[in-house]
């Protein structure tokens, strides 16, 4: 009697990882990402309703680990995530002019995704280990940890990966309480780069200026965002394009499916990267401002995951995995929107591929896995 | 759980710390906020039309032309569907690249990349431009089946313009050829740009060029909705186009047919009129070309072949080329003779085979003359004696006063293209004419010359034809022309062309008769009278010798020479008598006598339209073209 599980209990066995708030607002995204993919790609219904599944199986699976397990893990993943990204550099498969793939034999993978969520994992390991000794060497030592796997990531080459990466990890070292002397300075200089990129824009983007850190197609995405007129029928024509869905959607939307943008391939890549632009040609401002409420109330429900995380390394961990979140999402429609360079960044949760999506999931159980945590200490 | 307890100050700088996070988060997620605001409510119209410009597209409509018949009906000139292999050149990268890639699915010959060279540079950049045409239903399933491999190629239906009597008409009915720059520049000038939307094709040559405006129609439009790769996806709104108007003509295939045939390889002209109306029954420049070999671009060698031939086909002899009528020119001296009061049809002058004028001797080509000469004599015998005296009786501005109105030296305002005035010498002409002050003078001997149409004149056939009609038709002068009816296909309207006379010329019925019973005679006792033997109708002819000389200066090659410096062989004909249903003029170039070479065309043509008998020998004209089903 004792080992035959009674249904109810079942349920509730099967429950009891999953934190209610964040997977219903996961389910909603979720549940518009296949509204809107049945317009933008009614073809990739089948693989994204498959990937939809395996995702959300893994964040099970994930949010059953206690957390810290998880943490313990970060070690290991991070070193097979370097070794794996020394193999792409050595081994790897060249598709669209970049080496991003490594081929196991049982499938082809990119690392580099690997390290989205090892790299904020590893951090945050290695900052427990130095709980109440967090001095000015310990930042440096995670600033060596966070260049090592992002320069792979850059000579792949991958901007919008590697600055993924890279922000993932520079979110731990900022939670973990980097002086904001140090701060202001660095952000400073990146805001000030920027500022002089827009202000002299024109005498940059000459072809013959050689921009020496970053790659030609990495100069022309830039450039392209300061002024997408200058190739209409290149890289500008996604950004005009995907502006003209967006403006052309109104207030209330053309309606599902009627999106003549979308409908008439006017808008690039309409089921990964551009996929927002769907959304808003045919929902309108109200589709729009609703993704971004029910994406911050996400982000919200991650932040006070991390607030009450019962120890140094799940807050660090929590608060840079809602950073992450919020990072893609704001990039994504940013650069979707024209606000923002044409970086390969999808829209966490909506977008059409099964590597971002897993490890977006994997993602939401490691918070959960973390805010049960925090009710067991409790308890 | 960790064995050191994280001191509480390091937990609330974090809880800052994601305070802080949250509200950058917010103040993001605001911007973006703002940005779809921007965007969706304040530029929404901008956005909306630009969305709207990216869907909608306004696709012209070419109209179908209009067909060119026969006076019975036989197509000359139709619309037939094909498919073409197009290439927009701005929505490919590498053309070259492309071109060869679909050589290995349909062919591509040299002369097809050439031409599509060809065509690209004469059209705008954003045109597809075809690099191949015609192309078989297999070829067509080809390249269906493949073509999400080849961006900015497309295989498009076209209607082509088709020509099944091959070179019989190539003068008369002409060919279209792509629009070129010119084109573009002239129906600018005309103002109808708009309408010539969507059209590839024009007229370039004969009827084709002249009736244009009746054969092209009216360009409609679509409004269709069509995908980023500029590909239609379905059809919102039409306005059809109107189809062009067909012309009926004048001229008779069959006739056309037995005298393109009765020239074989010789060179010259005919043009044969109805009296009565001035439409032409037929009009022949030999030797001719296949009008289809322009229809879809023409290759280089069958260009060089047309244009440096030393028969020169593109030529049209019949109303480009003038030459001295010759003796058939004499009728209408006589009838200038009687009707300006110098000569009564009795008055009969002493031939002594010469006429001496100004020191020089003007020979008779009779030795030792014809005798006693009268109006009918000197035509039927083409006595020269009696025109030198006729002319240098006249004057020069006589003759040419009396022989205006028939439009000799003018351009008769058939409704082809290309006319050209030839000469009706006088010495207002002369001055005109020549440049240096020694050379402007007119002299009394060249009105001798003129008097039995040599010297200056020269005519074109079509003039001496229409002069002819008008002197069979009591002086009743009708504009010739070749279309009889513009049709409209959807009423079924028909417009005649030129229904009226353009003039009379005072002229008296006695003397109109006796001119013209010596040019029946001529073909009963005079240089006629063998072509014409055992006709089964009356008629009139006069022959005409033409010395060699050219105004517009023809250069011939040497080993040619021999040939081509023999005099060209006129003549001119109408039948039945006494009411005449045909006139024509008939020149064979180099032909010799005019007895030997052209009369006998003119009796095989006359022969055919008044007994509908062929030549024996001769291929009716539905086997001559296979093209026509």
């Amino acid at each position: 009697m004792e080992f035959r599980l009674h249904p109810v209990a079942m349920i509730r066995a099967i429950l009891r990882p999953i934190d209610p708030p964040l997977f219903l607002l996961l389910m909603v995204l979720l549940a518009a990402a296949l509204v809107v993919m049945q317009s933008a790609s009614p073809a990739r219904m089948e693989a994204q309703l498959v990937n939809t599944g395996v995702a959300l199986a893994l964040m099970w699976v994930t949010a059953r680990i206690p957390a810290p397990r998880l943490l313990s893990l970060a070690m290991p993943l991070y070193v097979v995530g370097v070794v794996l990204l020394i193999g792409v550099a050595l081994f790897g498969e060249i598709s669209k002019g970049a080496q991003r793939w490594l081929d196991l034999g049982v499938a082809r993978i990119q690392p580099s995704e690997l390290m989205k969520i090892a790299m904020p994992l590893m951090l945050a390991w290695f900052f427990q280990q130095r709980e109440g000794a967090i001095g000015l060497v310990e930042f440096l030592l995670a600033g060596v940890l966070l260049a090592v796997p992002v320069a792979l990531i850059v000579t792949q080459p991958d901007l919008g990966t590697s600055l993924l990466v890279a922000a993932a990890g520079l979110y731990v070292i900022f939670f973990a309480g980097l002086s904001w002397k140090l701060i202001v300075p660095l952000v400073l200089i990146a805001v000030l780069g920027l500022g002089s990129i827009v202000a002299f824009g024109d005498t940059l983007c000459q072809p013959e200026v050689d921009w020496q850190v970053l790659r030609e197609y990495q100069k022309h995405r830039v450039c392209t965002l300061l002024d997408p007129t200058s190739d209409p029928l290149g890289k500008g024509f996604h950004i005009i394009q995907s502006t003209i869905a967006i403006g052309s959607g109104g207030m209330f939307g053309k309606g599902w499916m009627q999106g003549t943008q979308t409908h008439l391939s006017f808008i690039p890549e309409r089921h990964t990267d551009f996929i927002f632009a769907v959304m808003a040609e045919e929902f309108g401002l109200i589709g729009a401002l609703a993704l971004l409420v029910v994406l911050f109330m996400l982000l919200l429900r991650g932040l006070m995951i991390a607030a009450a995380a019962p120890t140094l390394g799940t807050r660090l961990l929590a608060g840079a995995i809602t950073m992450i979140f919020f990072t893609y999402a704001f990039v994504n429609m940013g650069m979707v929107s024209g606000i923002l360079p044409v970086v390969g960044v999808p829209l966490p949760f909506i977008s059409y591929g099964g590597t971002a999506l897993v490890t977006l999931c994997i993602g939401v159980g490691i918070l959960m896995s973390i805010q049960r945590e925090r009710a067991l200490s409790q308890s | 759980m960790t064995e050191f307890r994280s001191p509480d100050q390091d937990v609330s700088r974090l809880r800052v710390r994601l305070v802080v996070a949250g509200v950058f988060m917010l103040l993001c997620l605001s911007l973006l906020a703002a940005r779809f605001f921007y965007l969706q409510v304040l530029r929404f119209d901008y956005y909306h039309t630009r969305a709207e410009d990216n869907r909608i597209a306004l696709v012209p409509v070419p109209p179908n032309r209009g067909a060119i018949v026969d006076r019975n009906g036989k197509v000359l000139a139709r619309n037939f569907a094909a498919y073409t292999l197009d290439i927009t050149p701005s929505q490919v990268e590498d053309l070259d690249e492309t071109i060869d890639r679909l050589a290995e699915i349909v062919d591509i010959s040299d002369y097809d990349r050439r031409r599509f060279k060809k065509f690209r540079e004469e059209s705008k950049f954003f045109e597809s431009v075809p690099i191949r045409t015609k192309l078989t239903d297999e070829e067509v399933a080809r390249v269906i089946a493949r073509r999400y491999l080849f961006p900015g190629v497309d295989v498009q239906a076209r209607l082509f313009r088709e020509y099944p009597q091959g070179d019989l008409l190539g003068h008369v009915v002409g060919y279209m050829g792509r629009i070129n720059s010119r084109d573009v520049d002239q129906i600018e000038a005309r103002g109808k740009t708009a309408n010539y939307r969507g059209t590839e094709h024009i007229g370039k040559r004969g009827l084709e060029e002249s009736y244009e405006e009746e054969l092209h129609g009216k360009t409609g439009s679509e409004q269709v909705e069509v995908d980023a790769g500029g590909r239609k996806v379905r059809l919102l709104s039409r306005r059809t186009a109107v189809p062009g108007n067909s012309l009926i003509l004048t001229v008779d295939a069959g006739l056309q047919s037995v005298a393109h045939q009765a020239f074989g390889e010789r060179r010259g002209a005919l043009v044969a009129i109805e009296p009565s109306t001035g439409g032409v029954l037929a009009l022949v420049s030999s030797p001719s070309f296949d009008p289809n070999l322009f229809v879809d671009g023409i290759s280089v060698a069958d260009w060089r072949g047309l244009n440096e031939s030393p028969d020169r086909p593109l030529l049209n002899r019949a109303i480009y080329s003038a030459y001295p009528p010759g003796s058939t020119f004499k009728p209408f001296m006589g009838l200038a003779g009687l009707s300006t009061g110098k000569r009564t049809a009795q008055q009969a002058i002493a031939d002594q085979g010469y006429y001496m004028f100004g020191g020089h001797r003007f020979m008779d080509d009779k030795v030792g003359g014809h005798g006693m000469v009268d109006l009918h004599k000197s035509i039927v015998q083409s006595c020269n004696t009696y025109y030198y005296m006729l002319a240098n009786d006249l004057g020069i501005e006589g003759i040419a006063d009396f022989m205006r109105p028939f439009g000799f030296g003018q351009i008769t305002g058939i409704d082809l293209p290309g006319e050209s005035d030839g000469v009706l010498p006088s010495p207002d002409w002369k001055r005109k004419r020549f440049k240096k002050p020694g050379q402007q003078k007119w002299y009394g001997g060249e009105t001798i010359s003129v008097g039995i149409g040599q010297g200056y004149n020269a005519y074109t056939p079509l003039q001496l034809a229409t002069a002819l009609s008008a002197l069979v038709n009591d002086g009743v002068m009708f504009k010739p022309h070749v279309v009889k009816y513009v049709v409209d296909p959807q009423t079924g309207a028909r417009r005649e062309v030129e229904p009226k006379p353009i003039r009379q010329i005072p002229l008296k019925p006695a003397h109109l008769a006796a001119v013209r019973a010596a040019m029946v005679d001529v073909n009963i006792t005079g240089t006629g009278a063998r072509a014409f033997a055992g006709a089964e109708y009356s008629s009139g002819g006069k022959t005409g010798t033409a010395q060699v000389y050219s105004l517009k200066g023809t250069k011939y090659k040497e080993g040619n020479v021999a040939e081509r410096l023999r005099d060209h062989s006129w003549f001119i004909a109408f039948a039945p008598a006494d009411k005449p249903q045909i006139a024509l003029a008939v020149l064979v170039e180099n032909g010799g006598f005019g007895s030997r070479s052209a009369a006998p065309i003119a009796r095989q043509v006359i022969d055919y339209y008044l007994l509908g008998k062929r030549p024996a020998g001769q291929a009716s004209e539905d086997e001559d073209a296979p093209a026509d089903q």
